[in-house]
């Protein structure tokens, strides 16, 4: 469908839900934005890594004496430059974070973990000489057998990354390391007892590949330390104030020595969550007294950023014969990367929350392998777990001869559902996405030869957190906001809109910026889809926060008493209430900016807060494929999503993130995986062979936007950022049964892996075998 | 090793800048011009971030050399726009949304005009298979088709 490209705002309201073209997009489209590598300093350096080629080696020693001698090297460090960590968790927004794991990730210490892995870094004075730096650095390594694939890094006999791993969760606590670096267990209700009543179980068995954020820019900083060890960064980051805490911690400074700046942000999907050149930067300027500026190469994101989890699992899921599920069960195992911190946690309680079921039990082990550590990517964990799940609720729909939206809407977990990791939902608007998804012309279309379509849905949380926002009123009644979150898909015009709304100064007097480290407090990254959530709630907050000083500024010209005036809307102007009404001449926001001087100083609104109550955002997706049955290419050729907004905003942004996600989803449902070879390198580090979808790959991308208000936002917001990339997967997935007559339980369902499926389904005959 | 002497036409203006012969025209460009605008998403031709028109033909600035500018014209991003007034073209992707992060915006511009310039009244397929060598990571390409198709409607209006 096409959107109107300027629609009218939603009604009650004057600016949110109408589609103004965003502040900061005159920059975008003429190329003055600038990026994490648009940045530059006279005297700068070129920073570059060396990294580890094997994927499991004991590092004996690094001999950097040739390189230091090299003309043009500035400055080289390694792991001797980094002070080790204590092995301990700390507070890390609404988690947690251990550093002794976080400095490892950044620069190898005692054994390279994966091929990629950071071994030293130098700084020149170009690139070419880094380069040559990078060939004289003697690294004396022990080569060590590795392991690559989840299952095979949980047998007894594998090779260990780490000596001192042993399995958290499990007691008595296990003595014997092990790359299993964590048990989660949830569990609601007598799992046992629902499998015993039920009439019909399924159990299947799933794989996922890694996949990669995928985001355009790569990972880019530029660093500067003065000589006192005041330092300055611009980087491209989902959240500068954790790279400020992070580099501190890691380098051992105080906070206040490093201000980070925010540059635009290329796409980060959650990789740019974590630091990785960050601190190598500070470390070559620091040691060079000079600038430092790096930025990693395309094979340097694909070998040693990101990517997401692979996964194997085992699903089980009962029912009755009336279509009520009894008992859900799975088992996921998810490959962590070369340190311990998978989304598994999330993966398990994720699982199965969109449905209301008595009895639930979700296991899940967190593993290590020799491969780059895992980085968020958007939802992190739930699409893995969910898929899976969608996949089985699909085949038991068949089973059982109901629609899959009939047999979802029976099962469907609505306000006061109990969630198997113990609260109990808010208000939702699952139902709603179903009953779109019902009443969608998509879902009554009929199909040609060789094409099938698929439902499912999707659940993620969502999250607050810390939050500051400014809001200055200017001497013209113009007004400069400045937020921390930096703004990844249209931020600045959300926030716009809504101290648009508060105060009615037009969208085109408010200046909107992303303030540094230093200019606002604390603000926790943009992840979580919480950055419209919180940053917009603070704005609000900032915006009452002025309209409250205008209007006691004007209650001090007439000498009322405060709560004598009150806020005229329509006007946009304080005027007397009650008893004094008429006696004076409305005053505008305007005109009392002009008078500050007057009245008591200059009006600033600040909001710091910890947002709560983020509510989880739920969504349905339809996916119509054609198979080709001589290539085994699956293509979508037609898609709807359909998403609870809570509010949206800006719609068309609020629509962006839901054809994002799902694009991004039909790459990581066909064609998206790190592939390795038996040498443990991977294969394909490059958008050549890591082929995300292109435009001729995908159709439209219909969206409908259900909005169901979140009652903790002041405009009902809830994030819409992750959710989009939960149904994807099983909505191909269960397109490409519809269409073949058999499961596909493996992904990317890439034209090798559905050609060898439909020739097993072939030779095994297959019931059901359509293709 | 010496630097090579380059003379060449960006945007419509005289340019002339020093570079190492094996330095692409997208390192000239960015660190010898400062003309950030074009992006570096792979440095391997397979992203689109880069793209410029080299003497009416559209490519990737990665996998050109700068002194194969000598003497041609260059078209970037930073030359689309008219004193004030935007092209079409970005006038549309401000209008549909056609953008998130940004940082394929620049180079899917470029190749949109030199579509445009090209088919003035191309087909949704048309243009879905001539962006097919621009990634957008954000948008699933959806508003971005969007933007193109009303661009060429408008200018065909024009």
């Amino acid at each position: 469908m096409q959107e109107k490209v300027n629609s009218t705002p939603a009604t009650g309201f004057n600016v949110i839900g109408s589609r103004p073209i965003r502040p900061d997009g005159m920059d975008k489209v003429t190329g003055r934005a600038r990026f994490g590598a648009d940045y530059n300093l006279p005297g700068q350096l070129v920073g570059k890594v060396l990294r580890s080629p094997h994927p499991h080696a004991r590092i004996r020693s690094i001999d950097v004496t040739a390189a230091l001698a090299l003309d043009g090297v500035k400055s080289i460090v390694t792991r001797d430059d980094f002070p080790e960590q204590a092995d301990a968790t700390s507070n890390f927004g609404e988690g947690t974070i251990n550093f002794h794991d976080v400095t490892r990730t950044v620069m190898a210490r005692e054994k390279a973990l994966f091929a990629g892995h950071p071994v030293a870094a130098v700084a020149a004075t170009s690139e070419a000489v880094a380069r040559r730096a990078l060939k004289l650095i003697k690294v004396d390594y022990e080569v060590l057998p590795f392991v690559i694939d989840v299952d095979e890094a949980m047998k007894p006999d594998a090779p260990i990354l780490h000596e001192k791993l042993v399995t958290q969760g499990v007691t008595p606590p296990p003595t014997k390391p092990t790359n299993i670096a964590k048990r989660v267990e949830f569990v609601l209700g007598d799992v046992d007892k629902g499998f015993k009543d039920a009439d019909i179980v399924v159990q299947r068995d799933f794989k996922t590949a890694a996949v990669h954020q995928g985001y355009i820019e790569p990972h880019a900083v530029l660093a500067t330390v003065a000589e006192d060890g005041q330092a300055e960064v611009w980087v491209s980051t989902q959240g500068h104030w954790i790279v400020r805490s992070n580099c501190a911690a890691l380098l051992g400074w105080d906070i206040s020595k490093i201000k980070v700046n925010a540059a635009e942000i290329g796409g980060g999907f959650g990789a740019k969550t974590v630091v990785y050149l960050e601190p190598l930067a500070l470390a070559l300027s620091k040691k060079a007294g000079r600038p430092v500026k790096m930025v990693m190469s395309r094979e340097e994101v694909m070998r040693a950023s990101g990517p997401t989890s692979a996964a194997s699992m085992t699903i089980k899921v009962g029912v009755k014969k009336d279509g009520r599920i009894v008992a859900g069960e799975a088992l996921l195992k998810y490959q962590a990367g070369a340190l311990p911190g998978s989304p598994v946690g999330p993966g398990c309680m994720c699982a199965f929350a969109p449905y209301d079921i008595e009895n639930v039990k979700t296991i899940g082990y967190d593993v290590v392998s020799n491969r780059p550590k895992v980085a968020a990517y958007r939802a992190p964990g739930a699409p893995i777990s969910e898929y899976a799940v969608e996949c089985v609720l699909d085949e038991i729909a068949g089973k059982l001869g109901m629609d899959p939206i009939e047999f979802r809407l029976k099962n469907a977990a609505k306000e006061g559902t109990r969630l198997a990791y113990g609260p109990k939902m808010g208000p939702i608007g699952y139902i709603e996405t179903l009953e779109a998804a019902k009443a969608s012309a998509h879902w009554r279309t009929p199909l040609g030869k060789n094409q099938g379509r698929g439902v499912a849905s999707g659940y993620w949380f969502n999250i607050g957190g810390e939050t500051t926002v400014s809001l200055v009123l200017n001497e013209d009644g113009t007004l400069v906001l400045t937020a921390g979150t930096p703004d990844i898909g249209g931020l600045r015009a959300s926030l716009a809109m809504m101290a648009s709304e508060e105060l009615g100064v037009p969208l085109d007097k408010i200046r909107v910026q992303i303030g540094d480290t230093n200019s606002l407090g604390y603000n926790f990254l943009t992840g979580g889809s919480r950055s419209t959530y919180s940053s917009g709630m603070a704005t609000v907050d900032a915006a009452r926060d002025i309209k409250k000083e205008v209007m006691r500024r004007a209650a001090k010209l007439w000498d009322l008493p405060e709560e004598a005036v009150e806020w005229d809307a329509a006007s946009n102007a304080v005027r007397p209430a009650g008893p004094n009404a008429g006696k004076h001449k409305p005053i505008t926001l305007r005109d009392i900016a002009k008078m500050t001087g007057k009245t008591g100083g200059p009006i600033v609104g600040y909001a710091r807060l910890n947002a709560h109550g983020a509510g989880p955002s739920l969504a349905t997706h339809i996916a119509d494929v054609e198979i080709d049955p001589e290539t085994g290419k699956v293509s979508v050729i037609r898609y709807t999503a359909i998403q609870d907004a809570g509010r949206a905003i800006h719609p068309s942004y609020v629509e962006g993130q839901y054809q994002g996600g799902a694009v991004q989803g039909i790459g990581w449902a066909l064609n998206e995986e790190y592939i390795y070879g038996s040498d443990g390198q991977l294969q394909n580090a490059g958008f050549l062979d890591y082929r995300i979808p292109v435009a001729s790959d995908v159709p439209m991308i219909d969206t409908v936007i259900v909005e169901v208000p979140n009652p903790r936002h002041p405009y009902g917001v809830r994030g819409v950022g992750e959710t989009p990339i939960v149904p994807p997967m099983a909505a191909i997935a269960n397109a490409v049964a519809d269409a073949t007559g058999v499961r596909f339980t493996e992904l990317p369902m890439s034209p090798p892996r559905v050609l060898a499926r439909l020739e097993a389904a072939r030779k095994a005959g297959e019931k059901g075998l359509k293709v | 090793m010496a630097k090579t002497h380059v003379e060449t036409t960006i945007n419509g203006e005289a340019r002339e800048f020093l570079c190492d012969p094996a330095e692409t025209l997208l390192d000239c460009l960015r660190n010898e011009l400062g003309m950030t605008g074009t992006k570096e998403g792979c440095g391997t031709g397979d992203c689109g971030a880069c793209s410029v028109v080299l003497d009416g033909r559209l490519v990737c600035s990665c996998l050109v050399l700068g002194v194969e500018a000598n003497g041609k014209t260059v078209e970037t991003v930073e030359g689309l726009a008219k004193g004030e007034t935007l092209h079409p073209l970005q006038q549309k992707f401000l209008e549909h949304a056609a953008l998130q992060c940004g940082i394929c915006t620049p180079g899917f511009l470029v190749a949109a005009k030199a579509l445009l310039d090209k088919n003035k009244n191309p087909t949704e397929t048309e243009v879905r298979y001539w962006l097919a060598g621009n990634l957008c990571r954000c948008t699933g390409y959806d508003k971005i088709v969007r933007a193109v198709l009303d661009a060429a409607k408008e200018m065909q209006g024009a």
